[in-house]
C-alpha cells in the first residue's frame, strides 16, 4: 500500500499547474468558447492529462493506471477553472468494449472519432418488453447480402435524438438458440438513415432525456458486430474497470456530500444553521463513510487488477451501494428542503427555489438510477448468484418453461 | 502508487488465517462459550509463537517493527474466527507504549509484551460513554493512582495495565506491585470478557508522551475494531449463506426464494465495501497521521453498525436454531455488539469524524 503524494507526484502537480497556466484560458483568436474548450482538451490529452486509459494510436494519452495522479488532475483542473474531461457513453462504454473485443479495423474506425467526440453514442439495450429481463429482447438483424437488416424497437435510449450512433443489442441468431442470450450480438449502428425513427419520451422530471427508437428495415454493414456473432451478451456485460468509469460515481458521491453540506449551511433550523445540528452532522458523516468505503475499495480493486491478482466482487456491488447512498442522501436533503420540495422549477420571484432546485431534480433522478442500468432488484439477483453462489431464481425459469410448453 | 497488499502482507494474513482456521477454532471457542475455560490460552500461545504480539513493536525492543496495517489484517482474521484471545487489550497497551513511552520505558516494557511473556490490557473509560481522552478524570498523586475503570478487556488476566488519566495522560501499572483489584461479571461477549478495575494507591509510571499517545491509541482501537467487524460480518454472512442453501421449507431450499436471496444480497453489499474503510483507517494511522482520526472514526462507526445489523439479519435467517445457545451464530452477534459499543458508540464517532472536516 502506498498512497503518498511522493516527490514524484508533487513534481507532477507542479508540471500540471504550469501546463494549466500556459493553456487556460486560451486567446479568443482561437475561436469561440466551445472551440477554445475543445482545443484545451486536445492539448490536455496530448500532455497526458485526459483520455488516460486509451492508447495513443487511437487518440488517447495511454498513461499507466494511477488514481493518485487522476486525483491530482481532477483537483488542479477544478481549482484552475479549466474545462474538465467530457464523460459520455462513447468513452465510458463503447471504447472499453472496442479495446477488449474489437478487430484492429473496428478499433481504427471507431475509437479515434469517439475520443474526439465526432462520434457520439446512445445505447440501444432495453425494449418495451425487455427491461430487467434483457435477454428476452426481440429486435432482430438478418444478414442479407453484405448488410444487416434490422427490425424492432428500442426504448430508454438516452440522447438518441442528439447523438447519431447507437450500440445496439440485437438478436442475430435463430430463435431456438439456447440459452437465449447466446443469440444476441453487440452492433454499432448509424441512426441517420430512413429506416430509423426516434420519438422522445417525456420523463417524470419533465425533460425528454430518453427516446424510443424504431427500426424498420434499417441497415448496418456486415462488420458492424463487435466481439463476434452471438457474443453480444458477454461483450455488453464486460465489467468496466476503467479508472474513469469506476470513479465517476465515487467523485459524484463526494461532490453531492459537499453540496449537501453547503445546503445545510444555508438552511436555518431553530434559528441556527442546520449544519450545526449534531445528528445531521452524524448523518452526513455516515454518507462520507460510504463514499470512502467506495473509494478505497475501488483503489484496492484496481491495484490488484493492474498486477493480475483476483480482486473479488466489489465492482459488482458498487452500483447497488451507490444507489443506497443516494437514497440516504435524499433522506437528508428532503428534510433540509422542507416546503421547497413541492416546486419542480425555480420561480422568478422571491418565492423561487434558489439553490434548492437541483435537489428537487436530484430526488427524482435518484429514482432513475435505481431503475436504469440494471434495476436494484436485478442487481440483487446478480449479487446473490455471482457473489454468494445462491441458486438462480426458479420462478422466472419455470414461468418461461411453462410458457414455451404452452406454445 | 497502489492500494493492495504486498507479498509479505498477503503471506502474513494467509498464515494467521491458517492458525485460526474454523475447524481448529470451533471447539476451542465453544469451550470458552460453555464455561469450560476462561479464555483460549492454546490459540493465544500459537499466536505468540507466530509473532502476533511483536508485530507493531520496534525491532530494537524485540518486535518486528511493522505497522498497524499488518496488525489490522490479523484483527480481521481474529474477528472472522471469533478467537477468545486477549488480543484487543494487549495490542492497545503495546501501541500506547510504542507511541507514548520514552526510550527507557519502551526498553523496560516492550520486550515482555512482544514476546508474550507479559499479558497487558488497557483501562481507559471510567463511566458510561467516556472513551475520549478528555473524558478521563483519574489523577495521579505522588506516583500512585486511585479510582475506578470500566470495560477492561481480559482485564482479570492482565499483568500490566495501561491506564487513561486526566488530561489524556497515560500511565503503566504493574498488577503485581499491588493496589489493583478486579470485579468480574458475566459479559455479553464471552470471547472478550470485560471487567471493572479498582486502583487503590497503585504505583503508576507515567508515559512520557501520554496525551499524544492517548489519541493515537484510541484511533488504533477504532481501526482494529473495524477490521474485526469486517472479518466477523463476512463470517456470519457466510454462515447464513451456507444455511439457506441446505435448509428446506415449502419443498424448496430457502435460498431458492428470491426474498431470501435479496436479503442476502443486501447484506453482502453492506459488508464488502467496508474493507476499503478499515484498510484506509489502518493505512492512514501508519502513513498519514493527519487523516487517522477522521478515517478511524468513520471506519469503526460504519463497520460496526454494519456488523451489528448484518449479524442480526443473519441470525434471523437461521430461524429458531439461530436463537439457541448451541448454534454458533450468537458468538458473532455478540462480538458485533461488543464492536459497536467498545471504544465509543457510532453516533458519537460520526460526530467526532464530522469535527475533523471543514463543515
Amino acid at each position: 500500500m502506498d498512497l503518498s503524494y511522493s516527490q514524484e507526484n508533487e513534481e507532477y502537480r507542479a508540471k500540471l499547474q504550469a501546463f494549466l497556466q500556459e493553456n487556460w484560458p486560451l486567446p479568443e483568436s482561437l475561436g469561440d468558447l466551445e472551440a477554445r474548450k475543445e482545443e484545451f482538451r486536445r492539448r490536455a490529452t496530448a500532455a497526458g492529462y485526459m483520455m488516460r486509459a486509451i492508447p495513443k494510436e487511437y487518440g488517447g494519452s495511454e498513461q499507466p493506471l494511477d488514481f493518485l495522479k487522476g486525483e491530482i488532475i481532477r483537483e488542479e483542473i477544478k481549482k484552475h477553472g479549466a474545462p474538465t474531461e467530457v464523460v459520455h457513453i462513447g468513452t465510458g462504454r463503447v471504447v472499453p468494449v472496442l479495446l477488449a473485443h474489437g478487430t484492429p479495423e473496428q478499433k481504427a474506425k471507431w475509437i479515434p472519432g469517439t475520443v474526439s467526440r465526432e462520434f457520439m453514442w446512445s445505447q440501444g439495450y432495453s425494449e418495451p418488453n425487455a427491461g430487467s429481463d434483457l435477454a428476452s429482447l426481440k429486435t432482430r438483424a438478418e444478414l442479407v447480402g453484405d448488410k444487416w437488416i434490422i427490425n424492432g424497437q428500442k426504448i430508454w435510449s438516452s440522447r438518441a435524438h442528439k447523438d447519431p450512433y447507437m450500440v445496439l443489442l440485437v438478436r442475430t441468431e435463430p430463435e431456438d438458440v439456447a440459452p437465449r442470450h447466446k443469440g444476441i450480438s453487440y452492433m454499432l449502428v448509424d441512426l441517420r438513415q430512413p429506416g430509423v425513427e426516434i420519438r422522445p419520451i417525456k420523463q417524470i422530471s419533465g425533460e425528454p432525456e430518453f427516446n424510443e427508437v424504431f427500426f424498420t428495415n434499417a441497415e448496418a454493414p456486415a462488420d458492424a458486430i463487435v466481439g463476434g456473432r452471438g457474443n453480444g451478451w458477454n461483450v455488453s456485460r464486460m465489467l468496466l474497470r476503467f479508472e474513469r468509469a469506476a470513479f465517476s460515481g465515487i467523485n459524484w458521491a463526494d461532490s453531492l456530500i459537499a453540496r449537501a453540506v453547503k445546503t445545510a449551511r444555508s438552511t436555518i433550523r431553530n434559528g441556527r444553521p442546520a449544519i450545526e445540528d449534531p445528528s445531521l452532522r452524524a448523518d452526513l458523516a455516515r454518507l462520507q463513510a460510504r463514499a470512502m468505503a467506495m473509494r478505497y475499495s475501488a483503489y484496492r480493486d484496481m491495484s490488484m487488477e493492474a498486477v493480475g491478482e483476483p480482486s473479488g466482487d466489489y465492482m459488482l456491488m458498487q452500483k447497488l451501494y451507490l444507489t443506497e447512498f443516494l437514497l440516504k442522501l435524499d433522506d437528508i436533503t428532503r428534510d433540509l428542503l422542507a416546503d421547497d420540495l413541492m416546486m419542480l422549477r425555480p420561480g422568478e420571484g422571491g418565492d423561487g427555489l434558489k439553490g434548492n432546485a437541483k435537489w428537487v431534480d436530484a430526488t427524482l433522478q435518484s429514482l432513475k438510477i435505481r431503475i436504469a442500468g440494471g434495476s436494484s432488484n436485478i442487481q440483487r439477483n446478480i449479487i446473490g448468484e455471482r457473489v454468494l453462489g445462491l441458486p438462480r431464481d426458479q420462478v422466472g425459469v419455470n414461468a418461461r418453461k411453462n410458457q414455451e410448453a404452452a406454445q | 502508487m497502489n492500494f493492495r497488499l504486498n507479498e509479505d502482507q498477503q503471506q502474513l494474513q494467509g498464515t494467521i488465517a491458517k492458525i485460526l482456521a474454523a475447524d481448529r477454532m470451533q471447539p476451542r471457542t465453544r469451550a470458552v462459550i460453555d464455561g469450560k475455560q476462561s479464555w483460549d490460552k492454546e490459540t493465544w500461545q500459537e499466536l505468540i509463537d507466530f509473532g502476533l504480539t511483536g508485530i507493531v513493536v520496534p525491532e530494537e525492543n524485540g518486535g518486528m517493527g511493522m505497522s498497524l496495517i499488518e496488525l489490522a489484517l490479523c484483527a480481521e482474521e481474529l474477528g472472522r474466527s471469533a478467537a477468545a484471545v486477549p488480543f484487543l487489550g494487549h495490542a492497545l497497551a503495546t501501541i500506547a507504549i510504542v507511541e507514548g513511552g520514552s526510550d527507557a520505558q519502551k526498553a523496560k516494557y516492550l520486550p515482555g509484551l512482544a514476546s508474550g511473556e507479559v499479558l497487558a490490557s488497557v483501562a481507559l473509560t471510567e463511566g458510561n460513554d467516556t472513551w475520549a481522552p478528555e473524558d478521563w478524570q483519574m489523577k495521579p498523586e505522588g506516583g500512585t493512582i486511585s479510582g475506578h475503570k470500566r470495560n477492561v478487556p481480559h482485564g482479570a488476566f492482565a499483568q500490566l495495565l495501561v491506564v487513561g488519566l486526566a488530561g489524556g495522560a497515560l500511565g503503566v501499572v504493574e498488577v503485581a506491585s499491588g493496589g489493583v483489584s478486579c470485579e468480574t461479571f458475566e459479559p455479553l461477549d464471552l470471547t472478550r470478557p470485560i471487567c471493572s478495575i479498582d486502583f487503590d494507591h497503585a504505583k503508576v509510571d507515567l508515559l512520557e508522551n501520554g496525551p499524544a499517545a492517548a489519541v493515537r491509541t484510541w484511533d488504533a482501537a477504532l481501526a482494529l475494531l473495524s477490521a474485526d467487524a469486517y472479518g466477523g460480518a463476512w463470517k456470519i454472512t457466510e454462515m447464513a449463506r451456507d444455511y439457506v442453501q441446505v435448509r428446506e421449507a415449502f419443498g424448496a431450499k430457502l435460498g431458492d426464494f428470491q426474498a431470501i436471496k435479496h436479503q442476502m444480497a443486501n447484506i453482502v453489499v453492506e459488508v464488502e465495501p467496508t474493507r476499503g474503510l478499515y484498510w484506509f483507517a489502518a493505512y492512514s494511522f501508519a502513513k498519514m497521521p493527519e487523516k487517522a482520526t477522521h478515517a478511524a472514526s468513520l471506519a469503526k462507526a460504519q463497520t460496526s453498525e454494519v456488523y451489528d445489523k448484518v449479524a442480526r439479519m443473519c441470525t434471523e435467517l437461521h430461524g429458531g436454531i439461530g436463537f439457541t445457545w448451541e448454534f454458533d451464530a450468537h458468538i458473532w452477534l455478540k462480538r458485533a455488539i461488543f464492536d459497536l459499543a467498545w471504544g465509543g458508540r457510532p453516533q458519537r464517532l460520526f460526530i467526532r469524524a464530522a469535527a475533523q472536516t471543514d463543515w
